[in-house]
């Protein structure tokens, strides 16, 4: 007899969790097809296809909690997993702000935001083969440095999320996405270089034709071939957006509840406090229509909303679910985030810096010596000091104008600082991911070379 | 449409495979039925099939604010399909092990092929592993959930008690134990056991508001007693809090070449992104590598010797077999400074005509197996570490790295040190804030200008990324000198 993967049935099991002993419990099921080719120097080079579910069980007794995941819905395994969540839940310590939102608390409707897409999950797949092929045809005709590719293709997705609890919430959604890229790589005759371009979007009329992705991939290439080291040196940093998107990256898990609470982050202790310059204002919003980040409600059910992180400089509001919240005195902002198994984590929606009023062409302009980034290798983010090192790579700006190619230097500076130097603001934001950015000049960071 | 599937009769079954008993018979199937899947999978066509079963059990527990958090368990199960025919891969997996669920898989993955290939099915006759990498007593995943509490619990307190300053302390034990089944379509019937178990502890220090983080880790496929005997939760918690204690000095970083000294261990990380990716046998069969057609080339100083070894007991990047079924193997990668070899999987050491060095992984049954690595070190050389540092007028040494990454087309990689130190006039000095070091992989080596006699594998907590799919592996380096490397600081 097999448990079905459905609301009812997701609530039905919340309710036997409490049957059997917790205090509260909570059930998400998970179920995604998803579909990828891979296309290399015009032919099929990788295709998959399969569909998976998987569910996840957490019941919380008098503060403890545990949680398990499994994919065998069939009932025998699924209460054997629920039995054993109980017997895990008994072992761990209680804790005080460990119990279920309140009932208030929770969505009460469920928005559709227009997140699924009829014509994504029409195409079929020889249409979505040549739409990957169409991107690389189109990077390899742009120029004959193209020597190679190296990766590139389509991957398409359909999910459903079903999330119920003991305290009567119910909801579900289902998403689409689409998502295109080629990597072509370039030689200059002695040294190779790659680059990509991509699209991702939950609509298939959103998305950059395969032509505009491989075009721009085979451009973006063929400009980094020569490149060379600048000398050690400080100078202004003009991030692109598929850069600059790193840094909201970076702000987002300094402003988590997760690493707030835990002391680990440099932002600690600083609402209220000027941590940017006043130009930049940090909206967190997964209400919005189609988007990427965008959901109808949070993983733990309770209504997502738009949130002001930063305004005009100034650290406004944390990003939390229900215990972070707790932890910190605060209430939840609708940003729970969970994988199948583990308590919530948190989790953005569609998170950017509001653009600017300037061109990306005027923001270059106005650079007389300067890096304009277009790379970024490493890991060096230091979320809990601030400290910030990369290898970096992009084009030297001389006078307002892009020149030659830079490659093999790193930038250095601190998050702190670097926040409080953005001097200008691109008009040029475009939700080609769920965290992203216009483009952003950073009046100083130290290049090493 | 050309060929029909060649069968030959069921082979026999040797059943000390513990893990090829418990699919067949857990979910009641026969080698058989095996076989029929495999047929067809390769029914329109292609060259080599291959079913990869796995069930997997993971459990976790955290210690955090000085209370038990939370006990996570998580049973993950499926099968995936691959077919190959040329150069191309089909793929399709089910998370339900049956045998209409694996058909409707491997027809799914069967489109790949038009027509074509040698479509053959030899059918599958179960082998024994000749390895024996992992014989644990007590797997970490037997062992009840107190006993790991305890290990929490000792972190915690020595890390507490390192010093007043140090505030926040997370621990956890993660662990898991996989039961793999691989069947192809050459007649392998293969399986493995595979248990993995990893202790990690973060810490943060508050020095009236200067806050500074430690972690440190270890584990491997091992038993509960590795906790006991080798590295223990005390040794964990001293080094952890030691790491965020010497950050509340740290100095900024100087920006700009330096000579570099990288201790044994973890530092290691600088092969697996200089060297490591760029040798894997995909990159160098499409050409895309900055080490395409470099095999005999010299790429490293002549006291570099490379390898990548999956045979090695215990460790955490090691496996018996590897995910296509193919015993993993001690590879010379760079011998003496010359390029040797790659590593390599089934699709790609068939394309390259090159040896199959068992590094053929996948992260689960949902993923097609890539060239990666295992444990990917340097040998040890002649010098001390005493001798190295001493030998060092300015420098930087650095002891301890979180991550690193590469473009291996470039061949531009970069990782990032948490733990390093000026050399002043051959002496170990102030501490300075981590930085991102960064090179460019065929000519990074060839500044090495010192190796130590101190060769060490990491203490077992390494994750690779590459396509998406996350492998464990192991890193190790003896201590080395670099005569010059790019310093990402900030002070000029």
């Amino acid at each position: 007899m097999k448990f079905d993967p459905t609301k009812e049935a997701a609530m039905e099991l919340a309710q036997e969790a409490v049957k059997r002993g917790a205090s509260a419990a909570e059930v998400i099921i998970r179920k995604r097809t998803e579909f990828a080719v891979g296309v290399r120097l015009g032919e099929v080079e990788k295709l998959k296809q399969s569909t998976d579910q998987g569910l996840g069980l957490r019941v919380l007794s008098e503060g403890r909690q545990a949680s398990v995941s499994g994919s065998d819905f069939s009932r025998g395994a699924v209460l054997s997993l629920l039995d054993e969540a109980i017997t895990l839940a008994r072992a761990t310590s209680p804790d005080d702000s460990m119990y279920l939102p309140e009932p208030a608390d929770f969505a009460r409707t469920i928005p559709d935001l227009d997140l699924y897409d009829e014509a994504i999950e029409a195409l079929t797949t020889e249409e979505k083969i040549e739409m990957a092929l169409r991107a690389e045809r189109a990077a390899q005709g742009y120029s004959d440095s193209i020597i190679n590719f190296d990766g590139g293709g389509l991957d398409s997705s359909n999910g459903t999320i079903i999330l119920a609890n003991s305290l009567g919430f119910a909801g579900e959604y289902s998403a689409t996405s689409l998502s295109i890229a080629a990597v072509p790589v370039a030689t200059d005759g002695i040294r190779m270089q790659r680059d990509y371009w991509y699209d991702v979007r939950r609509k298939l009329r959103d998305m950059d034709s395969p032509e505009e992705i491989g075009v721009l991939a085979a451009k973006r290439t063929v400009r980094k071939l020569n490149g060379k080291p600048v000398p050690t040196q400080d100078v202004p940093v003009v991030l692109e957006p598929n850069m600059a998107r790193d840094i909201v990256g970076d702000i987002f898990r300094a402003v988590s509840g997760e690493s707030i609470f835990r002391k680990s982050s440099f932002l600690v202790g600083q609402l209220g406090e000027r941590i940017a310059s006043p130009n930049v204002t940090v909206i967190d919003d997964a209400t919005l229509k189609s988007e990427l980040g965008s959901r109808p409600f949070d993983d733990e059910g309770l209504p997502t909303r738009r949130t002001t992180v930063v305004r005009n400089g100034v650290l406004e509001n944390y990003l939390l679910n229900t215990y972070t919240g707790r932890k910190l005195g605060m209430k939840s902002t609708g940003n729970a985030g969970r994988g199948l198994v583990g308590a919530p984590t948190v989790e953005s929606g569609n998170l950017y810096i509001e653009p600017g009023p300037h061109s990306p062409e005027e923001i270059i302009k106005s650079v007389s010596k300067g890096f304009y980034i277009t790379e970024l290798i490493g890991f060096g983010v230091n979320i809990v000091t601030g400290d910030y090192s990369r290898s970096a790579a992009g084009i030297w700006i001389e006078n307002g104008e892009l020149t030659f190619p830079v490659q093999g230097v790193t930038i250095a500076g601190n998050l702190k600082d670097m926040l409080n130097s953005i001097e200008m603001i691109g008009n040029d934001l475009d939700f080609r991911g769920s965290v992203v950015s216009p483009t952003l000049l950073i009046g100083r960071m130290t290049i090493g070379a | 449409m050309t060929g029909g599937v060649e069968r030959f009769p069921v082979g026999k079954i040797i059943m000390d495979n513990d893990a090829i008993k418990f699919f067949l018979s857990r979910f009641g199937l026969t080698t058989g039925q095996i076989d029929e899947l495999l047929a067809t999978a390769l029914a329109r066509g292609g060259d080599y099939a291959d079913l990869y079963f796995e069930y997997r059990v993971g459990n976790g527990v955290n210690i955090e604010e000085q209370i038990i958090k939370s006990a996570v368990k998580s049973v993950v199960q499926g099968v995936g399909v691959r077919v190959i025919i040329g150069d191309k891969t089909g793929y399709a997996y089910t998370d339900e092990i049956a045998y209409d669920t694996i058909r409707r898989a491997a027809e799914t993955a069967s489109h790949i092929a038009r027509s074509g290939g040698t479509n053959q099915v030899v059918g599958v006759n179960a082998t024994p592993n000749a390895q024996n990498l992992y014989p644990v007593e007590t797997p970490v995943s037997s062992v009840e959930l107190g006993r790991k509490i305890e290990l929490l619990r000792n972190a915690d307190k020595v890390a507490r008690a390192y010093d007043r300053r140090i505030r926040e302390v997370q621990s956890t034990v993660v662990d898991e134990m996989k039961y793999v089944m691989i069947a192809t379509s050459d007649g392998r019937l293969v399986g493995d056991t595979q248990p993995l178990a990893r202790f990690g502890i973060s810490c943060i220090a508050d020095d009236d508001g200067n806050l500074q983080v430690g972690r440190s880790g270890g584990g491997g496929r091992v038993g509960i007693d590795f906790f006991d005997e080798t590295l223990t939760p005390e040794y964990f918690g001293n080094d952890a809090a030691r790491q965020a204690i010497i950050q509340l000095e740290a100095v900024p970083t100087p920006a700009g070449k330096m000579e570099v000294v990288l201790g044994p261990g973890w530092p290691g990380i600088m092969l697996h992104e200089a060297v490591g990716h760029g040798l894997e046998s995909d990159f160098n069969r499409k050409q895309s590598s900055a080490f395409s057609g470099l095999i005999g080339q010299r790429v490293a100083s002549e006291l570099c010797t490379v390898v990548d070894d999956g045979t090695i007991p215990g460790r955490r990047g090691s496996l018996n077999i590897d995910d296509e079924g193919q015993p993993t193997s001690h590879t010379v990668l760079i011998e003496n400074g010359i390029l040797r070899g790659f590593m390599s999987d089934y699709l790609n050491s068939g394309l390259m005509k090159a040896e199959r060095t068992g590094n053929g992984r996948r992260q689960s049954y949902k993923h097609i197996p890539l060239p990666r690595m295992t444990n990917t070190f340097m040998l040890s050389g002649e010098s001390t570490s005493d001798e190295i540092i001493r030998s060092v007028k300015r420098g930087l040494y650095a002891v301890q790295f979180g991550g690193g990454q590469v473009d291996i087309t470039s061949g531009e990689f970069a990782f990032s040190a948490s733990e390093a130190y000026l050399i002043e006039d051959g002496k170990i000095t102030a501490p300075v804030k981590g930085a991102t070091l960064r090179g460019t992989g065929p000519e990074a080596l060839k500044k090495v200008t010192a190796v130590g006699n101190d060769l060490e594998l990491d203490s077992g907590v390494g994750m690779c990324g590459k396509e998406g799919q996350t492998v464990p592996v192991g890193v190790g380096i003896p201590t080395i000198k670099i005569s010059e490397m790019t310093v990402g600081g900030t002070q000029r």
